[in-house]
């Protein structure tokens, strides 16, 4: 379905997309995983054909420069933040969406309602809270009901419920059969979004995996932050010590550092030890 | 709810296409009427004519003009201040500022073409322009109506006219710079600089220079109508009487030379001015720049 070969994107000498060769196929849902200045976003931005690069991108057979508005036919973007078109309100954006893509008003009232915002298409696009305006982005992606979704950071501006939110939908799409990419720098979002995650690093792919055994393929670490019963923290942090875990004492339990998948093994060294775990949350 | 790529069927023209055309024309001109800039800019433009209008009084003759003449004389320098920075402002803004913020990026996400988006964004500032224009001189002409005038409604309405030109030719080198600036604010500063540059520089450099280097007549007339506003005026001024014996030698020249085709030779001159940046500015903004 979609086939990038040998994208590179340059600003200036500096190679930001470099030699990146994918494919994704019908339905999958892939991230692109990596930390700022990654190239991910770049990789999307080529893809819609806003940026010029060197290499082909084809969409079920398409060329995305030569045949762009065919390409974009095809594709709903979702972009990291919403903030333009401030003084429009939201029904008269979706509208201009939908006139852009030949598409008539039922479908507006129709992906409003998909995405929770009917009751405030009649609000400006600036007073909408960010979990809102991020539910614009993705009814205006909706609008064409396309079989590809580009979600850039679809969450990297969302407190936790928004976030939360916006998941619930997004996991919603990807059953329905949708293609999904995905650019994110959170392993738990992309757990829960992709069927396949493409690490990139300076512009380059590094790790393709399956999103369970991300952070192991990377070697990337986190702390345990164990809530503890009264009084068992000293006797926690002997136990987690002695047993070869790097571990601190933090106000009602302990931080214990953990490899991606070593997190059974520092919580059964407690239980083992006959201390009681009250709650615990994973830190990265 | 989705169609499966198997159904997919994708009959999208890569041609450009008027209706998406009209789409982004249309929502421009939403935007120029939620705009404040562009009430204040309608409303500043429609207050000074107004004001212009009155002081032409009644029976009064300057130059030989009527009421409508008098009036239309007043906003032909009233024009040449305004409208080239209304222009240049609004076009230099648009792009820029769509680019700044992301809405630019936002709008070709969709399957629409650089040069629809581009056409698009032109056609509707025009239109807000005619709208700012021609309100003004409605204003101003109800006005100078209401003392009586008429002998000179032509001239006024052709003024008219080539006021929007004017404002459209600023338009076109205001997208120009957009496609040249990274910011909205760096855009509107280089569009100032121009502005000034056009309305105050380009006359005072062409005096200056001609004073110091006593620059032949010819040479005078030729690098008057290279700036465009200044060629806005030469066309506005020959409506009154078809003579330019007010700009002195230059003006007597211009007549000499070209005779009853200088007329038609200043409008063409404006209407290059019309057509040349904008179709640079599209050349550039279509050819596939980052957005």
């Amino acid at each position: 379905m979609i086939t990038i070969s040998d994208l590179t994107k340059r600003y200036g000498k500096t190679a930001v997309v470099d030699d990146f060769n994918l494919s994704i196929a019908e339905g999958e849902s892939v991230a692109l995983w990596g930390p700022n200045g990654a190239g991910k976003t770049t990789v999307v931005r080529c893809l819609l054909g806003l940026v010029s690069y060197e290499g082909t991108i084809t969409v079920n057979g398409a060329d995305a420069r030569s045949s762009g508005k065919t390409v974009r036919s095809q594709m709903g973007y979702v972009p990291q933040e919403l903030s333009f078109y401030d003084d429009m309100r939201v029904v008269d954006l979706l509208d201009y969406s939908a006139a852009l893509r030949r598409i008539g008003p039922d479908r507006v009232d129709e992906v409003t309602e998909t995405v929770g915002l009917t009751p405030h298409t009649s609000k400006k696009v600036r007073e909408l809270s960010g979990g809102l305006k991020q539910r614009l982005g993705i009814a205006s992606a909706l609008l064409p009901d396309p079989p590809i979704l580009l979600l850039d950071e679809p969450t990297s501006n969302l407190d936790a419920r928004a976030r939360d939110q916006a998941i619930g939908i997004l996991e919603g799409l990807r059953h329905e059969g949708r293609t999904l990419v995905v650019t994110s720098h959170h392993i738990e979002e992309v757990g829960m979004l992709v069927d396949r995650v493409v690490a990139m690093e300076e512009g380059r792919i590094t790790v393709e995996c399956d999103p369970t055994d991300l952070a192991e393929q990377l070697g990337l670490r986190a702390w345990l932050h164990l809530i503890l019963e009264n009084g068992s923290a000293a006797k926690a942090l002997d136990v987690l010590q002695v047993g070869g875990f790097e571990a601190k004492r933090n106000s009602r339990g302990v931080l214990v550092e953990v490899s991606a998948q070593g997190k059974g093994e520092a919580i059964a060294a407690l239980q083992h030890a006959g201390i009681t775990i009250e709650d615990l949350e994973v830190w990265r | 709810m989705t169609a499966s790529p198997a159904e997919v069927q994708v009959t999208v023209s890569e041609r450009p296409e008027l209706r998406l055309i009209a789409a982004v024309a249309k929502k421009e001109i939403a935007d120029a009427v939620r705009s404040k800039w562009f009430w204040l800019w309608a409303g500043a433009f429609a207050v000074l004519a107004a004001i212009l209008a009155s002081s032409a009084l009644p029976g009064s003759q300057v130059a030989g003009f009527g009421s409508f003449g008098r009036t239309a004389a007043s906003l032909v320098a009233l024009a040449q201040i305004i409208i080239p920075l209304m222009g240049l402002t609004l076009g230099a803004y648009s792009l820029a500022g769509q680019r700044e913020t992301g809405a630019l990026r936002f709008l070709l996400s969709h399957p629409i073409s650089r040069t629809e988006a581009f056409w698009g964004t032109y056609i509707g500032l025009a239109t807000a322009l005619f709208a700012t224009v021609f309100g003004g001189f409605g204003v101003a002409g109800v006005i100078a109506a209401a003392q009586g005038g008429g002998a000179d409604a032509a001239s006024f309405v052709r003024i008219a006219i080539l006021s929007w030109l004017l404002a459209i030719a600023m338009l076109g080198i205001g997208l120009l710079i957009s496609t040249f600036t990274a910011s909205g604010s760096s855009a509107i500063g280089t569009s100032i600089f121009v502005w000034l540059g056009l309305v105050f520089l380009g006359d005072l450099g062409v005096m200056g220079t001609a004073v110091a280097t006593k620059m032949p007549v010819s040479a005078l007339f030729i690098s008057a109508v290279f700036n465009p506003v200044e060629a806005f005026r030469l066309a506005a001024l020959t409506a009154f009487d078809g003579s330019l014996d007010v700009l002195g030698p230059a003006g007597q020249y211009a007549v000499d030379s070209f005779g009853e085709s200088l007329d038609v030779l200043l409008i063409a001159v404006v209407a290059v001015w019309v057509v040349a940046p904008v179709s640079v500015a599209w050349w550039r903004f279509s050819k596939g720049g980052d957005v």
